[in-house]
């Protein structure tokens, strides 16, 4: 006879905080606390387990809210304007995706929308709600259906490579043109820094550090 | 038991999604209690799947090596652009180390993909025990790296935005830019399937 799904309901709410798992070959760990600046690797393949996490609730709503105000610039500004015999053209990253799609190629235009706008936004609009609600100890309304959408759309999100592409275009472009980064193309570059900053923070650790309310 | 014991060897079970470390019931389909998503000891059918996407991402590889990705007009100049023509040019034209970081990112990258994963889902499937832990370390290079190849993709979507003066000059995507995406796409999907806790489930001979 097997137990039905409910009955592992209350099993594992004692392990959670003392046993972890590495994603990469399932040895099971004790967890320890970490002092600043430390790494738990597995022991079996080396992978990292867990990283001392110092970013605080209220650091990374701040970062969060950074982020939104830094990729509202990147949006709106020009990235790069091009001169040629007194013309200029200015872009803007929908500019550029309107112009892959008149140009028939759809499919690229529908991955920069995605990558570069809806996921990004997405994922901030996101972890802005998680994190309003859960600096004051409260997890948002439906916390468990965004953490799981969350934790899907982060490898979609490309900013850090977009900005890449602006400096070798910016320099492909300067072979023939009179090219000029604007304030977009600086926008992005200050969102790749704070991705950066991101990239270290383990969105996993809000499960335990916005506990659940008794019902 | 060795020192190191896995969660199958303690009746646990790691969600994929959240991390919550949860007793193992075999219940087909059990919901994690934490968020809702269905407990797997592997990820379902890991290697069919990784194998589909491999040689999908790969058969769209070669179009988009083979056909240009790129055309540059010029005063009634047309220049049809290749990824590696690309890579030579902005070698010779100025910035070799440019060129390297494009090369690194449209064609070691997506390569590297291909033959790592080819080898993890062989080496997997024979059930050896050959250098588990470089096999481990390379399948988190690959996941960890594979996106930037998207990275020739927007610098073809970047110069056709900025280069529209008609006869003088103009840019426009080739099918080859298109290829391109969708294997970086299709490669991306083949490492997120494969599940490298596979790497480590034959036999210890040597514990």
């Amino acid at each position: 006879m097997n137990p039905s799904p409910s009955s592992i309901e209350h099993a594992p709410k004692t392990m959670t905080s003392t046993l972890m798992i590495c994603e990469q070959c399932d040895t099971v760990y004790r967890r320890r606390p970490l002092a600043r600046g430390d790494v738990a690797r597995c022991l079996r393949c080396h992978a990292v387990l867990e990283r001392h996490q110092r970013i605080g609730l209220n650091t990374m709503f701040a970062l969060v809210l950074t982020v939104m105000v830094v990729f509202v610039q990147a949006n709106v500004w020009p990235i790069i304007t091009l001169g040629f015999n007194g013309k200029q053209i200015h872009t803007t990253l929908w500019g550029i995706i309107m112009m892959m799609w008149q140009e028939h190629s759809q499919v690229v235009a529908v991955l920069a929308a995605g990558t570069l706008f809806f996921f990004p936004l997405c994922k901030m609009l996101l972890l802005g709600w998680l994190l309003a609600y859960g600096r004051l100890g409260r997890r948002a309304p439906g916390f468990e259906r965004w953490m799981v959408i969350l934790h899907y759309i982060a490898p979609w999100t490309m900013s850090e490579v977009f900005v890449l592409g602006v400096l070798v275009s910016i320099v492909k472009a300067h072979l023939y043109f009179d090219v000029t980064p604007d304030a977009g193309a600086f926008a992005y570059a200050v969102l790749a820094l704070l991705i950066t900053v991101f990239s270290g923070i383990d969105l996993r650790q809000l499960w335990d550090k916005i506990p659940e309310v008794a019902p | 038991m060795s020192a190191l014991p896995r969660a199958h060897d303690l009746g646990l079970i790691g969600c994929h999604i959240c991390g919550l470390v949860c007793r193992d019931t075999h219940v087909e389909d059990a919901a994690c209690p934490r968020c809702g998503g269905t407990l797997h000891r592997r990820k379902p059918g890991s290697i069919a799947r990784t194998w589909a996407l491999l040689i999908a991402a790969f058969l769209l590889y070669l179009p988009a090596n083979v056909l240009p990705i790129m055309r540059t007009v010029s005063l009634g100049d047309v220049d049809d652009n290749t990824i590696l023509t690309g890579v030579i040019e902005l070698w010779v034209k100025g910035s070799p180390d440019l060129a390297v970081i494009v090369f690194t990112a449209s064609i070691v990258v997506p390569m590297m993909k291909f033959l790592v994963l080819g080898t993890l889902l062989l080496s997997v499937h024979r059930g050896t025990n050959w250098a588990r832990t470089q096999r481990a370390k390379l399948y988190r290079l690959v996941e960890f790296i594979g996106y930037w190849s998207m990275l020739d993709v927007f610098v073809v979507s970047l110069l056709t935005a900025l280069v529209q003066f008609g006869f003088f000059s103009q840019v426009e995507p080739l099918p080859g830019v298109v290829y391109f995406g969708l294997t970086v796409v299709l490669t991306m999907l083949a490492s997120m399937s494969f599940d490298p806790r596979m790497i480590w489930d034959c036999k210890d001979e040597d514990e």
